[in-house]
């Protein structure tokens, strides 16, 4: 027969991959082609995702009578992106915008670790938003009570303070995950809501940390000048672009280093992969839970301190109301596979994507900004829903192969005989 | 090709050939099945066996070779065509609704109607039990399946295929998942429908229920037909040296054991099970180092909650467990690990292996936290890829490097991965918990030689299995578990009889 089959044959004596297990192989492959793409750091089916989304999102605007072509040609102006080709346009314009684009992306980076993270250990972490604002109180209250203190150690304090508290609140769906069962999904949900009336007691009208100087605003005091994280590109007053960046992407290489080389991510990948293999080999899955729950937090929570010390620089109940950096967290992760470099690459074009459809950015001309906005949640929507679609668009893909297959065999029949 | 008989075959494959990428799954396999014949299909994993039948059924399309159902040629495009022609399957993992009833899962999608078109019950339970008593299949109509044991729900599929009209019965390794007294059972019933006229594939690589039950079997070999012999004048040496392509050594060859101390103790050990019902109750065992000691009983008899809790994955509730004379009992995992346990779980896909981590993980996964493989807390990378790679080579792995997933290994070099990492642990005491389950000749093989040879490395090993032959030619010393005592111990030339005997709780009790 052909030459390159006895190449596959298993040896006698014990069973090589041989035809069957190749088959089997086959039969089970969504599942198993996720988690090499995953592996691997697949970029093909993101990238299609994403673009498939934004197709979908053209659509929305030709039917709402927009031109989708002229959206996205403003929505692109308005990232910024276009100040890394420098012949194009604006420069100084370009800059502004993409500032305001990594100001977006510094705190998608980290709610979308928060969600990565745990999705490596087989948890669905929706609670990013209400470790995000616990994180931003926390903040807060530490970076405009503790007056007096150097500006470093008020920062750093400042992070810690905001770590923990996501920490905490996210560790309490591990807690009771690990102990009663509770299924995270839920337990982070809730929270999420109990984090935001958390936030309108404590800053609300007569709350008790509301402003002390004007008691008609529901809004935090204003933290102390020290606290404002050091601003590297761009003008302070203008908003420019914080050192949060640097921090985020630090987390990012912690994120990385944890998970892949550390024998603490060793044990959260075996037990996302399969608890119970992992319970035989003496992991606590329980703990296990608990502490990646744990640092989901730590990273929600720090996205809510770097915004608030990086540009928000208070908090209102209006902020905390509107907040949606957890949620997009969960989209940035999705696309990202959950991986590193994935996420910082799809916490940019999510980034991007707030800041290009802002109202500030769009023209309404071309596009009414009521409706801008919305265009973000539609394509964020769309991401998600393409994304956990992708096991179908994997085995869409195989079918084709398959197809395809079949039309050559038919095509040329004599192959095979011999 | 067939002899020719005076009525045409029930079923002929002729050349049928099935193509997976460059590789041949099935290469131009003829296979005929007369009315009233159990045809056996004998091969090892990844033979083509399976291929084929899915073929039959529907679930795949040949890429060459045709399919003939009493003469007439036909095509099957799905599983409902397959159903239409009169061919039923018995799947090795069971298609059934485990909230519904016996009846509703056996009538569903051809429920009677009564008046109003609704599904009437009654009418529904009659016809099953009109079934189940004319071919001694016996089932409780209106119990759950959720409910009942194995061996019931594979009468349960059975009845399915039957309530289907199925002149064509495919079992695929029906036996895979019962106790010896249900597959005794299962042959009664293979037999009482060949007698109907019934025609059957039985798909198997247990040699010995091959030659029981068929009258022909059929043998493939890496997607190729080898040979179809009469089951009558063929032996299990012959067969296996037919599936195998060499001679097959079936008996354990292995020199006296010399045991000496112990290198496990366990004495008067309680155990609670999952539903907090006693299921170990008070039995005291030794193991020493330098013998096999195998554990024999009926599924369910406290084996698997004395091996957890052995293994530190379990708590006990009185008792004592010491390893080379270090107490263990209740203290986890990682405790009966540092003092030497080593445990081959019994489902290597659940519990043995992180299909999806590469090799490198996967053996890891007992010694992580030790050095080299790591030091405060972080991974050597490197050192996990050196040693796997060793590993690989001293346990003979193929299909794949250091790098690659667990997942894309066949079964049997998936178990060598699992006792590879269990023994690189260096352990005091070695726990084999169906070692072989679900592997061919081939593999077991080479299982059981090296169990022999961590025996002669003065390890003790705790052997689990169901299968008698594996204990009796394996073990140094039986023990008997029911009911969550020891009841009897058996040297390993007791008779298959004795056994099974002992294991059903008769004979009394009487510890040696």
């Amino acid at each position: 027969m052909t030459p390159e089959r006895d190449s596959r044959e298993p040896d006698p004596e014990l069973g090589g991959l041989t035809a069957e297990e190749q088959d089997t192989a086959g039969a089970i492959t969504p599942a198993a082609r996720l988690a090499a793409y995953v592996r691997g750091g697949g970029i093909v089916v993101p990238a299609l995702t994403a673009l498939v989304a934004f197709f979908v999102g053209g659509l929305v605007m030709l039917l709402t009578g927009n031109d989708p072509v002229a959206t996205y040609e403003a929505i692109w102006k308005g990232t910024g992106l276009q100040w890394f080709l420098p012949w194009t346009g604006d420069r100084e314009l370009a800059a502004l915008n993409l500032q305001q684009t990594l100001i977006l992306t510094t705190p998608l980076i980290l709610t979308g670790l928060a969600v990565a993270f745990a999705f490596r250990a087989g948890l669905f972490n929706i609670g990013g938003n209400g470790q995000y604002i616990m994180g931003s109180i926390a903040a807060v209250v530490v970076a405009s009570e503790l007056t007096g203190l150097p500006a470093w150690i008020l920062i750093v304090l400042a992070m810690v303070a905001a770590c923990l508290a996501g920490a905490v609140w996210a560790g309490i769906a591990g807690v009771l995950k690990a102990t009663t069962g509770a299924n995270e999904v839920i337990s982070t949900i809730m929270l999420n809501y109990t984090a935001l009336y958390i936030g309108f007691y404590l800053f609300g009208v007569d709350g008790p940390l509301q402003n002390d100087e004007d008691k008609s605003l529901a809004v935090s005091n204003e933290i102390v000048e020290a606290a404002h994280l050091p601003v590297f590109w761009g003008d302070p007053v203008l908003q420019g672009l914080h050192i949060g960046l640097f921090v985020a992407l630090l987390a990012v290489v912690v994120f990385w280093l944890v998970l892949n080389r550390s024998t603490t991510g060793y044990e959260v990948r075996a037990v996302g992969l399969n608890p119970e293999a992992a319970r035989y080999s003496g992991i606590s899955v329980g703990k296990s839970y608990v502490l990646v729950m744990a640092v989901c937090g730590v990273f929600a929570g720090l996205a809510g301190a770097l915004d608030v010390l990086g540009w928000q620089f208070k908090l209102g109940t209006d902020d905390i109301q509107t907040a949606q950096v957890g949620f997009f967290g969960i989209a940035v992760a999705l696309l990202g596979r959950n991986t590193a470099s994935g996420t910082v690459a799809s916490a940019i074009l999510f980034g991007a994507l707030i800041s290009g459809t802002s109202q500030r950015n769009l023209d309404p001309t071309i596009f009414e900004p009521s409706l801008a906005a919305n265009l973000t949640l539609i394509i964020q929507g769309l991401v998600v829903l393409f994304v956990s679609a992708d096991v179908l668009v994997l085995s869409a893909l195989r079918r084709g192969r398959v197809l395809l297959g079949a039309r050559r065999r038919r095509e040329a029949p004599a192959e095979g005989e011999s | 090709m067939s002899p020719p008989t005076t009525s045409p075959a029930a079923l002929e494959l002729r050349g049928i050939t099935k193509r997976f990428g460059p590789v041949f799954a099935n290469d131009r396999v003829d296979f005929d099945l007369r009315n009233g014949e159990v045809h056996a299909l004998l091969g090892e994993n990844g033979a083509g066996k399976s291929t084929l039948m899915s073929i039959l059924y529907g679930l795949y399309h040949p890429d060459a070779g045709e399919i003939r159902i009493d003469g007439e040629r036909v095509t099957i495009e799905s599983p409902s065509d397959a159903i239409e022609r009169g061919i039923g399957m018995v799947h090795q993992h069971f298609m059934l609704v485990p909230v519904m009833t016996v009846t509703e899962n056996i009538v569903l999608g051809g429920e009677p109607r009564g008046r109003a078109g609704l599904f009437d019950v009654k009418e529904g339970a009659r016809r099953v039990r009109e079934l189940s008593k004319r071919y001694g299949l016996a089932v409780d109509p209106d119990a759950a399946i959720e409910d009942v044991s194995v061996g019931m729900q594979q009468r349960v599929e059975i009845l399915k295929a039957l309530y289907r009209d199925a002149r064509i019965l495919v079992l695929d390794e029906p036996t895979a998942v019962l106790t010896a007294q249900e597959t005794a059972e299962l042959f009664k019933v293979l037999r009482s429908l060949k007698e109907d006229g019934v025609a059957i594939v039985f798909i198997s690589h247990k040699l010995t229920e091959v030659l029981a039950i068929a009258d022909r079997v059929t043998v493939l070999r890496r997607g190729r037909r080898v040979d179809t012999v009469p089951a009558e004048g063929a032996t299990e040496e012959s067969l296996a040296r037919l599936m195998v392509g060499r001679d097959v050594l079936l008996r354990v060859d292995k020199p006296a054991a010399s045991p000496h101390e112990p290198a496990l103790e366990v004495e008067d050990l309680w155990v609670l099970d999952d539903r907090d019902l006693e299921a170990v109750r008070g039995p005291s065992l030794t193991v020493r180092r330098g013998e096999i000691v195998a554990l024999a009983g009926v599924d369910g008899n406290g084996q698997n909650e004395l091996v957890e809790a052995i293994a530190g994955l379990r708590g006990v509730v009185s008792g004592r467990i010491a390893v080379a004379e270090k107490e263990v009992s209740g203290r986890g995992v990682r405790a009966a690990t540092d003092a030497g346990v080593a445990h081959i779980p019994e489902d290597r896909h659940l519990r043995g292996l992180v299909l999806d981590f590469t090799l490198a993980e996967n053996l890891a996964l007992r010694e992580y936290r030790r050095p080299p493989l790591s030091q405060h807390g972080w991974l050597n990378v490197r050192h996990l890829a050196i040693r796997a790679r060793e590993l690989l080579r001293e346990f003979d792995v193929r299909g794949g490097g250091s790098a690659t997933l667990a997942r894309s290994l066949s079964g049997g070099n998936q178990q060598k991965v699992c006792i590879a990492r269990e023994v690189a642990s260096n352990p005091n005491l070695l726990i084999a918990h169906q070692p072989t389950r679900g592997l061919d000749v081939g593999a077991i093989e080479f299982v059981h030689r090296r169990l022999v040879a961590e025996r002669d490395n003065g390890r003790g090993i705790l052997l689990v299995s169901l299968e008698f032959d594996e204990i009796r030619s394996l073990a140094d010393r039986i023990l008997v578990i029911f009911e969550g005592e020891i009841v009897r111990e058996f040297s390993p030339d007791v008779s298959e009889e004795e056994l099974g005997f002992a294991m059903t709780g008769g004979g009394g009790r009487a510890v040696a």
